[in-house]
């Protein structure tokens, strides 16, 4: 089983809220679901849709077909129906001249509360679909609280679960249902909570945006500090300046804002400050497609800011994944006191999907501050002190009595101070690249790879395409090919022992990306040396789905 | 009280012979030292110029960040950190030009920072180019036939702005910098101190002298609390150059007070991540 529910209609009709209601009723009915947006940068008109897919074996990416169509106004129609399957159904409160099931949801809702016209769509789809109306009212409740909204949503219904009959039939999945229904952006946040964060600053975004309101929204519950700064360019810095303070600190943004970044970037590096910078990803350059999605800042970021310092950049690949690397994210930062950069993109922001509870006792935390209580009475405490490693001692204001802690964006010595002699410049940059050479040593996780051995075809890609190239690659290889995929979350330093391994097979390498110019591509080149064979760009503005990949996959590449 | 040498940083600095950052530092680490402050009880954050080098040359806790961007990390280091006093030096450059749009912010936050702002009226280390602050009277090299913008006035600005409390000081006059001093990182919230600093390599205008010649210490009966004698006292300059504190507003809250729910030693408190799982659960 595997249905597609479309919700489309103009912004301000309630899609959205309608969208969470669904998806988190079927996930708690144990269904796997996936759902992810599709919206115009306006806040009132234009033509959005949301996208519900669900199943009972695991969805993970979006599809083409459309089993129900809850059309909320003329163009949601028109535009949609010649997506929708031969027995799906197009629900549409209208005049138009073609098969649609007339769903009279403003008339409906006239006599309880006009408001709540969506919620008449809701019963007719929820009883095409076959299923228990409970699970629905709970959501409801929980979202609106116990009263006459309530009430009335469900006299609605009620009512509206009476009009029609099944046509699905879906069977329910059986078992505890376990688990959490949770986008991209939630999954960073939450990650980002559960590190420890302590004060984040940004600047609205979209769509980073929802990071910060996460945040913000449960400040005072976590006991933590979040600013809405005046321009990115503070955000960044209020942050920097957060963890000088000794506390874990975060900023967000989209790749216009994080161009305003770049400098305060660079600060971080040469003040080796740690640092965790979300840049979730909006097609560019300047203000670009505000609301769409592309994997366009790759080489950007990994090159921002002038000079040379050592930074990490991880792309995840799902929600799971989001919040597992934010996780992690803190604890190298502070390892390594640098900036981390969680590169995701608007459509992981968005998309929700059903994945398990997150193992927090598997988790710690790891500071990597020096213990007050055991710095030696008579060692001078300098902040950039020469070690093997790279990794001087960190310490905060304060924390040390008697001793001071200098940091510098001018090249310094040992103690913080201006230099400008070759010398101490050399062993300053030398200094912060063995913290490098040591991330890459200690803390840098191969790619994912999925799929039988010696493959004929390697699927190369990374971040958020990850899911709909999995279904992708599986239905592939369910018509008899021979597929695998490599699926990259830690971008920069690029880990490359999995690649060197296809040079001794003889398997073609296609790299699937978000962007015009294989950007992965590139980099896979220049860091091995292997040639990539194929490219599959996507640049539109709309994520990857599983039917255009199988299709684009089997025309261009396998044939 | 502190031995004010305890703020000596024993280096040498970049600073010319006669600039008027010398009177400036000395006079802040006898302000320090008579308030008892210690060298790592102080936070003092700076942007780029010659002013901001102020952490190199005086032993205190430092941050010498970016061109403008002084006040950002100071307010992110003051939220997460409300034991140690927190100072921001910078110059008129780094203040008004580069920085404008932090200062007019973090006006309206009010956090609690004493900013002293080194006053030039000129970009010293990019070799005297007019900051917001130089006179009309004055040519430079980029601006040969004069500046081409009216002076901006920092006082009436941050009076205007409602800032809690908005200072002139003088280093030709170091008691009452000193004085001034004291009373900005005493204030609770932003105090604003905008310093006379002759630049006597790049500024042949706004001498020693000629700020002595036109300075003047406000009289005792002038009320502070007085908006309107503050926006008066603000267009002084010219011939008539006030010295003293010219507004404040000791109402105003400083802004982490707003966040209420902050402990003072947060920065030490991390709960194991298994205590988060009642804010899992929402997404169940
Ligand atoms: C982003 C950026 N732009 C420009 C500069 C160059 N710069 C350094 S200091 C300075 C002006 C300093 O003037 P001011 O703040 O008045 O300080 P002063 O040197 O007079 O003390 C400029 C433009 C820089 N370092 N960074
Ligand atoms: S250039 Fe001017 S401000 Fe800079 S050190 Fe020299 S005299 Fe002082």
């Amino acid at each position: 089983m595997d249905i597609n529910i479309v919700v489309a209609g103009e912004a301000g009709q309630g899609l959205k809220t309608v969208d969470q209601i669904i998806g988190k009723s079927l996930h708690r009915l144990g269904f796997s679901v996936f759902s992810s947006k599709n919206y115009m940068s306006r806040i009132r008109g234009g033509h959005n849709f949301m996208q519900i897919r669900f199943g009972d074996e695991k969805v993970a990416g979006p599809v083409e077909e459309i089993d129900i169509l809850i059309a909320l106004n003329e163009d949601g129609v028109d535009i949609h129906q010649d997506s929708v399957k031969d027995d799906g159904v197009i629900l549409f409160d209208g005049d138009k001249d073609l098969d649609y099931m007339q769903v009279p949801a403003k008339e409906m809702a006239k006599e309880v509360n006009p408001k709540a016209v969506n919620t008449v769509f809701l019963g007719y789809a929820w009883k095409l679909l076959g299923l228990p109306l409970d699970a629905l009212k709970d959501v409801i409740k929980e979202k609106f609280g116990e009263g006459d909204i309530y009430d009335d949503n469900v006299k609605l219904l009620d009512a509206a679960y009476e009009k029609v009959d099944t046509t699905f039939d879906c069977e329910l999945p059986d078992g505890d249902v376990k688990g959490l229904y949770i986008n991209g952006n939630q999954a960073i946040a939450f990650g980002a909570a559960t590190a420890g964060v302590q004060f984040y600053a940004a600047y609205p975004m979209t769509p980073s945006t929802s990071i910060l309101n996460y945040l913000a929204s449960r400040q005072d519950k976590l006991g933590i500090a979040v600013e809405q700064a005046e321009d990115e360019i503070a955000a960044i810095n209020m942050a920097i300046g957060a963890s000088f303070g000794g506390a874990r600190a975060m900023t967000g943004t989209s790749g216009g804002g994080f161009s305003l970044m770049a400098e305060g970037l660079g600060l971080a590096g040469i003040m080796e400050t740690p640092l965790v910078i979300a840049e979730v990803q909006r097609p560019g350059p300047a203000t670009g497609l505000p609301t769409r999605t592309e994997q366009g800042d790759l080489s950007f970021v990994i090159n921002a800011s002038q000079g040379e310092f050592p930074l990490k950049v991880i792309a995840p690949r799902d929600q799971e994944d989001a919040f597992y690397q934010t996780f992690r994210a803190f604890n190298i930062a502070d390892k390594y006191q640098l900036p981390v950069i969680i590169l995701s993109d608007a459509y992981l922001a968005d998309a929700g999907a059903t994945i398990p509870e997150f193992k927090l006792d598997e988790l710690k935390i790891d500071r990597n501050l020096v213990d007050e209580n055991e710095w030696p009475e008579d060692k001078e405490y300098k902040r950039y002190e020469l070690t093997e490693d790279g990794i001087s001692p960190r310490a905060y204001p304060g924390q040390l009595e008697g001793e001071v802690v200098l940091l510098d964006s001018d090249e310094h010595d040992e103690n913080g101070f201006i230099i400008e002699d070759g010398e101490t410049r050399v062993k300053m940059v030398d200094k912060r690249n063995a913290k490098f050479e040591k991330m890459k040593r200690e803390d840098n996780e191969e790619p994912l790879y999925i799929g039988p051995d010696k493959p004929d075809y390697m699927l190369v890609s990374f971040g958020s395409t990850y899911g709909a190239l999995k279904e992708a690659m599986d239905r592939l290889n369910g018509n008899g090919h021979s597929i695998g995929m490599l699926s990259f979350s830690d971008i920069w330093p690029l880990p490359t022992a999995e690649l060197e391994k296809q040079r001794s097979y003889d398997t073609k390498l296609v790299v699937v990306e978000g962007n015009s110019t294989g950007q992965l591509a590139s980099l896979i080149q220049a860091e091995t040396g292997l040639t990539v064979d194929h490219r599959i760009l996507k640049y539109d503005g709309r994520p990857f789905n599983v039917d255009g990949l199988v299709r684009e996959l089997e025309e261009e590449v396998i044939s | 009280m502190v031995d004010k040498n305890i703020f000596d940083a024993d280096r040498e600095t970049a600073w010319c012979p006669g600039c008027g950052n010398f009177p400036l530092r000395k006079s802040l680490a006898e302000a320090l030292a008579g308030l008892d402050i210690t060298p790592d009880r102080v936070a003092m954050f700076t942007g780029i110029g010659q002013a901001a080098k102020m952490p190199h040359y005086i032993r205190v806790n430092g941050f010498n960040g970016l061109h403008g961007r002084a006040l950002p990390p100071a307010l992110g280091f003051r939220m997460v950190n409300p034991e140690l006093k927190v100072i921001v030096e910078s110059g008129d450059g780094d203040t008004y030009g580069e920085g404008g749009n932090h200062i007019l912010h973090n006006i309206r936050r009010n956090p609690d920072i004493a900013h002293f702002v080194h006053d030039n009226q000129i970009y010293g280390l990019t070799k005297g180019q007019a900051s917001p602050t130089t006179g009309e009277e004055i040519k430079t090299e980029v601006q040969p036939y004069g500046i081409t913008a009216a002076p901006f006035n920092p006082i009436k600005f941050a009076v205007a702005m409602g800032a809690s409390f908005v200072a002139r000081a003088f280093v030709g006059n170091q008691d009452h910098l000193i004085e001034m001093m004291q009373a900005a990182i005493e204030h609770e919230g932003y105090a604003l101190v905008d310093i006379l600093q002759p630049c006597v390599t790049f500024n042949k205008v706004n001498t020693y002298q000629w700020y002595k010649e036109r300075s003047y210490l406000l009289d005792d009966d002038y009320d502070p609390t007085d908006y309107k004698a503050a926006v008066e006292k603000a267009e002084e300059w010219g011939d008539d150059i006030p010295l003293g504190i010219i507004y404040r507003n000791d109402a105003r809250k400083p802004f982490r007070s707003k966040f209420d729910w902050l402990s003072d030693s947060f920065v030490k408190d991390y709960k194991e991540p298994a205590e988060y799982d009642d804010l899992m659960q929402e997404f169940a």
